[in-house]
């Protein structure tokens, strides 16, 4: 078995809440607390990339993936602008952003590298790297989630990261930004108001940070579908994250699983958690969903005759 | 046909026009102004030339501000609306940048806007004015404001778009921009600006995935699918014969069917600020951008400017 690409896994929230505003609620601050352990690991590691998959840079032509050498602007999310601005200045790795769309039409996805002064950087993205690389000390590549995109091809998307990162013979720390369940309050809360939207979202996300917990990706990976139905709010068409993080991380589930903090973020679940790939498993289940390792597109039933 | 601005009336505020003005950065690459960084050869005539009517028609209008409700400042807690005079800064487009990369200095009507956001609270929603300065303006509202507007002389008055559809249903989406559309219309009414209602989005919003290696390339420009021309055709017809409480009592059937990028709320809100028309729209221009059907049209309350445009 060769050695992983993969130096460890995070999946971290979107919200900007910690790292504008940690001393506003007792969560907020913990879960700033675990972005900062995260960010202590990683810079222990000896990972040469840290790659983001965010959920909140939705893209329509294909994927996206960053490649400005140093993207710098300040950043104002939609709805917390109250919270205070996010200035930035990242470093990517633009070779790892072309070897992955290379590798990204070699499986078939459509996507494509942008690099544009002033790119709108999404909010997780900008809350993620500030916090867990804040002196660019790693490089960076982000990608961003196709809205029509479903299992297929975020699956291979996934691979095709790894590809890159075994030709390029690098090690990255993955990092997932999303939160478990996704449904915010609609109405303004004081933060110490701040609690999980609903006891059927906590029910799913204490679920979900079991599976994590004990390294179980893959299996989330194959309980995704059910997931997006349970607790997601329905933006997009599937809850795509952990088809990616599974995929890039070498689909099983071989992993020391650690969820660092779990708190309400105005009603949605945000967790930091780690997963570490080990040679011990949880064991692998009989998984209903083919894999897929080239995506061929739509089938196009309705030119072949068939109705 | 007479252009004539209509009569001013002191401390009585007035809605002077309102405008479907679709916001594909496309329009704007292909007419290359100053402001926009990337350079094209054209493209979507169609769309630009009725835009360019309208705008044409606008300047003969006596107004204060645009009122323009975005899809693309999407928020989940309430309606937002912008509390500062203001803005300089660059827009680029999270989806298609290598088109959009447009630099702006634009003014907001902020007492306006206040007004807007007293009267939403005071109707028992869910509001927030905006007070950060390093706030971007999103690309829905550059663009439309541009269109019809191009010399950026009047302020803009942006509104966001609530996306109760993904909370709830396209019916409670329409239900709320409705009532979002009742109050705006009792403080635009209540005031002294005469102001002009801009709901930017398109209709049918299936995109194409990939883009030509021109993308201003006309040949590979057509609907997604048959099925969103149909739709498309039957409220733009709906549109013609002053059926808006029909296309409105349609509106979750439609958005769910295409797909459509009315379920920001948009065109429920400015149909209910407008009262409802029962007059024939003005239909200036309909095209493809990238799979997604785009109709420029205004509803013109007075019967002495009202035209039939196409």
């Amino acid at each position: 078995m060769s050695e992983s690409p993969i130096c460890f896994g995070l999946y971290v929230p979107p919200q900007p809440h910690p790292l504008l505003a940690p001393e506003q609620n007792e969560g907020w601050g913990e879960l700033r607390s675990a972005f900062d352990t995260a960010r202590q690991r990683i810079e222990e590691s000896d990972a040469d990339l840290i790659l983001v998959y965010s959920t909140t840079w939705p893209s329509i032509i294909g994927h996206q993936i960053q490649a400005h050498p140093e993207p710098e602007w300040t950043h104002v999310d939609d709805d917390f602008h109250f919270l205070g601005s996010m200035p930035y200045k990242f470093k990517m790795d633009t070779d790892f952003a072309d070897g992955y769309n290379q590798n990204c039409g070699e499986r078939g996805l459509h996507s494509r590298t942008i690099a544009y002064d002033g790119f709108p950087i999404d909010t997780g993205s900008v809350v993620a790297l500030k916090l867990l690389n804040p002196d660019n000390r790693i490089p960076a590549c982000i990608v961003s989630s196709n809205v029509y995109s479903n299992r297929a091809e975020s699956i291979v998307l996934g691979k095709a990261a790894r590809d890159t990162l075994q030709q390029q013979g690098k090690k990255a720390v993955v990092v997932v930004v999303a939160t478990l369940s996704n449904r915010m309050f609609t109405e303004h809360i004081e933060p110490h108001e701040d609690r999980i939207h609903s006891a059927k979202d906590e029910e799913w996300n204490q679920k979900i940070m079991e599976f994590f917990s004990q390294g179980r990706l893959e299996d989330l990976s194959q309980l995704s579908r059910e997931i997006h139905g349970q607790i997601r709010v329905q933006k997009v068409v599937a809850y795509k994250p952990v088809w990616w993080m599974a995929a890039t991380m070498g689909q099983s589930n071989n992993y020391d699983g650690e969820v660092l903090a779990y708190a309400a973020l105005h009603g949605s679940g945000g967790a930091v958690i780690q997963l570490t790939p080990t040679s011990g498993s949880f064991g692998d289940k009989e998984f209903d969903e083919d894999d897929v390792e080239i995506y061929s597109g739509d089938r196009d039933v309705l030119d072949k005759g068939m109705i | 046909m007479n252009r004539l601005p209509l009569p001013h009336v002191d401390s009585m505020g007035e809605i002077v026009a309102g405008c479907i003005a679709p916001h594909p950065p496309h329009v704007v690459y292909a007419d290359n102004p100053p402001q926009n960084e990337p350079h094209s050869e054209g493209g979507w005539e169609t769309l630009r030339w009725g835009y360019t009517k309208l705008a044409n028609k606008l300047k003969t209008l006596d107004y204060d501000a645009l009122v323009i409700f975005t899809p693309h400042w999407q928020t989940y807690i309430g309606t937002h609306f912008l509390g500062l005079p203001h803005f300089k800064s660059k827009s680029v487009d999270p989806v298609f940048p290598n088109l959009f990369q447009f630099n702006y200095d634009l003014g907001v009507d902020v007492e306006l806007s206040r007004a807007l956001h007293n009267a939403t609270k005071e109707a028992g929603m869910v509001t927030m004015m905006m007070e950060n300065q390093d706030f971007r303006i999103d690309y829905g509202t550059i663009v439309s404001a541009h269109m019809l507007n191009r010399d950026w002389d009047k302020p803009i008055v942006p509104i966001s778009s609530n996306r109760s559809r993904h909370y709830y249903s396209v019916e409670v989406m329409n239900e709320q921009a409705r009532a979002l559309g009742r109050a705006c219309r009792k403080a635009i009414l209540e005031s002294d600006k005469r102001v002009v209602l801009v709901s930017t989005h398109s209709l049918s919003h299936r995109h194409f995935t990939t883009e030509p290696p021109i993308p201003e390339d006309m040949s590979k420009q057509h609907i997604y699918n048959h099925s969103n021309y149909v739709w498309d055709m039957k409220l733009i017809d709906l549109m013609r014969e002053g059926k808006m409480q029909e296309v409105i009592d349609l509106m979750p059937e439609f958005t769910e069917q295409t797909m459509a990028e009315t379920d920001s709320g948009s065109i429920s809100w400015m149909m209910e600020a407008l009262g409802m028309p029962d007059y024939p729209a003005e239909i200036y221009g309909y095209q493809s951008v990238i799979g997604t059907g785009n109709v420029v049209a205004a509803w013109d309350p007075n019967p002495e400017t009202r035209e039939v445009v196409l």
